[in-house]
């Protein structure tokens, strides 16, 4: 009955808050994220390195899972980064946002280098590698803890704390390749003793090793007292002040079996895989694994899919790199931008978006846009 | 006559999920009339007051404001309109004066002369029968000032339609009396004002007719010169509801808990609790009455072991020993096994009860979790008290296992004050218990204090509303700015003379001692 006047208009769309999802429906919007994530990449990779789409998609999930030694190495990465995941996922579960998992987890690789550059040879090679395991979490706890203790006493802000800490892992790394190599060069071979033994294959063990982590950490998060008391301090310190929780002494315990962990996925990557040490040995999965922990929103068993998923893309993606010639920034794109599409996507779950009502329909249809791109 | 409609909503809604806050909504505003918005907490008053006011968009419907259909996107938007609306919690800076609180935002293209508005405050402050000075600073101000600068700088912005979201919840009796004064004032200048509220004696004292609202829907507006409490009740809730508190007589009582001179200071340095003596008997519930913020937290949180005072004494005097124990230096732990159990409401209910994102049966965890030596939690004890209270205060959730932010308001208080009773507490604290709740939720939980008082627990109950304060409860301890100013018989006693002990100890919270005589003129 009304017209369109010449009125100040009705914005063009506003976003509406959405009740929960059915698992099935926001499943649906993930896919459609990654598929609308996968399209672009090809539209990108046409544009960019003026290569087939079909062929693109190919090769990425040819790189990542095309033969069984790549299945292998697949699953070996991903049980690496799923490992420093572990260790993250206490302390961000307590809103403690540890971004110092890199630092740990070269600390303790370094402690059980050390180990084995100065016992290695001298006493029996399984009461080495006990030593070293050992040094290597105490490293890890320490490196995680100090900033715990700092934070539980005088509040410091963690993030920086835990960031700064990367650095002086990083530093005491070069000073020691120096010592140990006093030759000038920057490399410390490959350690003659130390080494895990192998069963089945190469990668079996810290495959295992992994999975064993994973299901402890599931259950010390969801049915011990300690993981019952890290969700409440992260959820509410009021609450946990207000039940007689020592919030100090949470926080200080969880950080330190945050960096423990990591120190032992520092000992596993020196012991099982590398058998040497560089001030990059981790590469970068301390950063990662803060995006797996999230991604599975801080629960251990959907971590498998998300550092499996993770490392798919990564993998996949550097067979791109090599296939098609280009520079290795490329695959970092697809990746960042699949990413971005996921976690994106999350907001459609959450909320909807109101278009305006067309002015010539006066039907109340309601245009609804599921999954934006 | 649709010049004298100075706003319309027609056929408004709005929805949050699945939860619909308003449905059709249609509200009509007349020109220079009082308008009171009634409601129960959740029904949508303040969302549909929100849409009008330019903070939420509306899902479907339109709104008019003279007759003429208008899109409010903002509250720049409203005020374009002549709407304005004051907030609950006020939007002021601190450090401003209430002139520059006033014209901040304004861009009007003028020269910026605090002269004068100043002038202009002053003038229509006088206009309107305000006591406020333009040049006073917000920080020196009580909170029915900064009340009155947040009216103000509405009115200064020009405008006709005035929505004021439960202005007297913050007030004491006589400060409500003076802002209804002035809500008189400008009805008689022509404004319209909304004014949402739950209080049914304030909607008869002030408003000219009454729009009720149910579980998001208008269910009508009725002339306030033609209804009564009992049938704006019933079409609140929906159903007839016995208004009525039990009081049975204390029986046995002997002294539980005793607070000597307890002394307090906050992170500031000012004085919170200051020289707090009073006694909590068993088979008694001992009232806390006092404006928000004059130290009812503080002491609850010290008796509990969250906070320590300075001095004085908590004297816990053991049902079971006989023994008598100072409670100030120990950690609630150790008072908690001594049987003393703090159901604390904050404002954000779940911010330290209860932790929302966990469900029932992990709640009902947190007081027991600790006991025995083994390393991993039983489910299997809270589940099944989980259970029982579920059943027994008949909480509406689709399960145990629900997170407890997705229950309502009401559901959520019955399971914190459940678990607390569930431990068979000698003092039970509860702060502000029924806040947010409806009618009957509020009636359940008086029910179980009183039940508990029956049982010989010593119960407090930090209360805001008077009404019910004076009906509960058997003595009332009135605190104002941290200092005990009346310990008085709840049988004998009216809370206009609470009113005044909760704004009568000294000048930092006394707004208009000079004006106490004009406080009988409470209709009710």
């Amino acid at each position: 009955m009304k017209t369109t006047e010449k009125r100040s208009r009705e914005p063009l769309f506003h976003v509406v808050k959405r009740d929960a999802l059915p698992w099935y429906k926001a499943m649906l919007i993930r896919v459609i994220a990654v598929a609308a994530a996968v399209l672009l990449c090809s539209l990108l990779s046409i544009v960019m390195i003026e290569a087939n789409p079909f062929e693109f998609v190919k090769t990425l999930v040819d790189g990542a899972v095309g033969s069984e030694r790549r299945l292998w190495k697949l699953a070996k990465d991903a049980a690496v980064l799923l490992c420093i995941s572990l260790a993250v996922t206490p302390a961000f579960r307590m809103k403690f946002w540890n971004i110092g998992a890199e630092g740990q987890t070269l600390i303790g690789a370094l402690a059980s280098v050390a180990v084995a550059v100065y016992l290695g040879g001298k006493i029996p090679e399984p009461a080495l590698l006990v030593l070293m395991a050992i040094a290597a979490i105490l490293a890890g706890a320490i490196w995680g803890g100090l900033p715990a203790i700092f934070k539980a006493k005088w509040n410091t802000n963690e993030t920086l704390f835990t960031l700064m800490m990367n650095y002086v892992a990083s530093g005491l790394v070069a000073y020691f390749l120096v010592v140990w190599r006093p030759s000038g060069g920057s490399v410390l071979g490959r350690l003659d003793f130390g080494h895990l033994p192998v069963i089945f294959h190469e990668y079996f063990l810290i495959i295992a090793i992994t999975i064993i982590l994973t299901a402890a950490v599931f259950v010390y998060l969801h049915y011990t007292k300690q993981g019952y008391e890290i969700s409440v301090v992260g959820e509410s310190e009021n609450t946990a002040r207000y039940i007689g929780i020592n919030v100090s002494k949470v926080i200080i315990r969880t950080m330190i079996v945050s960096g423990a962990i990591c120190g032992l996925a520092g000992f596993l990557i020196v012991g099982a895989l590398d058998h040497s040490i560089t001030a990059t040995t981790v590469g970068g999965l301390g950063f990662t694994a803060i995006m797996v922990s999230w991604l599975a929103k801080f629960n251990p068993l959907i971590m498998i899919g998300t550092s499996v998923f993770i490392t798919f893309l990564n993998q996949g993606s550097s067979q791109i790199s090599t296939n098609f010639n280009v520079d290795s920034s490329f695959p970092s794109m697809i990746v960042g931008v699949v990413l971005f599409f996921i976690i994106g996507c999350e907001f459609f779950i959450g909320y909807k978006v109101k278009f305006r009502e067309s002015t010539k329909s006066q039907s109340q249809e309601v245009v609804e846009n599921e999954s934006d791109s | 006559m649709s010049s004298t409609i100075a706003l319309e909503t027609r056929k408004v809604s709005k929805y949050f999920g699945s939860v619909a806050a308003n449905v059709n909504v249609d509200l009509t505003v007349r020109r220079g009339e009082i308008l009171a918005i009634l409601g129960e907490n959740g029904c949508g008053k303040t969302t549909l007051m929100n849409m009008i006011a330019g903070i939420y968009y509306p899902d479907s419907g339109s709104i008019l404001v003279n007759g003429e259909e208008v899109v409010i996107r903002s509250p720049k938007d409203a005020f374009r309109h002549g709407i304005g609306m004051i907030h609950q919690h006020f939007k002021l800076v601190d450090l401003f004066t209430a002139a520059e609180n006033i014209v901040l935002g304004i861009n009007d293209g003028k020269k910026y002369d605090i002269k004068d508005v100043n002038r202009r405050v002053a003038e229509i402050a006088d206009r309107y029968g305000f006591h406020v000075d333009p040049q006073k600073k917000i920080y020196e101000m009580s909170v029915s000032e900064k009340q009155t600068v947040e009216i103000l700088k509405v009115l200064y912005r020009g405008a006709d339609i005035l929505i004021l979201d439960e202005p007297s919840a913050v007030l004491t009796p006589q400060e409500t009396n003076k802002l209804f004064d002035v809500l008189r004032r400008m009805r008689e200048d022509g404004k319209s004002i909304l004014i949402i509220t739950h209080k049914l004696h304030e909607v008869l004292a002030i408003s000219d007719r009454v729009a009720v609202l149910r579980k998001g829907e208008h269910i009508a507006t009725v002339e306030t010169a033609g209804t009564t409490e009992s049938e704006l009740t019933e079409m609140m809730v929906g159903k007839k509801v016995e208004l009525n508190i039990e009081r049975p007589e204390p029986k046995n009582t002997c002294d539980r808990l005793e607070v000597k001179d307890l002394n307090m200071t906050d992170a500031d340095g000012i004085k919170v609790l200051d020289k707090v003596s009073f006694s909590a008997r068993s088979g008694e519930i001992l009232g806390i009455a006092g404006i928000a913020g004059s130290g009812q937290r503080e002491l609850l949180e010290s008796i509990a072991g969250l906070c320590h005072p300075v001095t004085g004494q908590i004297i816990y005097h053991n049902p079971k020993t006989g023994e008598s124990e100072d409670l100030r230096d120990k950690n609630p732990v150790e008072i908690r096994e001594l049987g003393v159990r703090l159901s604390f409401v904050p404002e954000d209910r779940l911010g330290m009860g209860l932790v929302g994102n966990m469900d029932i049966v992990d709640n009902m965890m947190l007081r027991s979790y600790r006991k025995g030596h083994s390393l991993f939690v039983d489910r299997k004890k809270p589940g099944d008290l989980a259970n029982k209270i579920v059943d027994e205060l008949e909480v509406v959730t689709p399960g145990t296992h629900t997170p407890v932010r997705r229950l309502s308001g009401g559901n959520v208080q019955k399971v914190l004050v459940g678990r607390e009773i569930a431990a068979a507490p000698t003092v039970l604290m509860a702060a502000y218990p029924v806040r947010g709740l409806d009618i009957n939720s509020s009636y359940t939980i008086y029910n179980l204090l009183t039940k508990q008082k029956e049982n010989g627990v010593a119960v407090i109950f930090v209360g805001e509303d008077l009404d019910v304060l004076v009906e509960l409860c058997d003595r009332i301890v009135v605190l104002c700015a941290g200092r005990v100013t009346g310990i008085l018989d709840a049988r004998n006693t009216t809370k206009e003379e609470i009113g005044l002990l909760m704004t009568s100890a000294g000048e930092s919270c006394a707004t208009d001692n000079d004006e106490k005589e004009d406080v009988g003129g409470e209709n009710n």
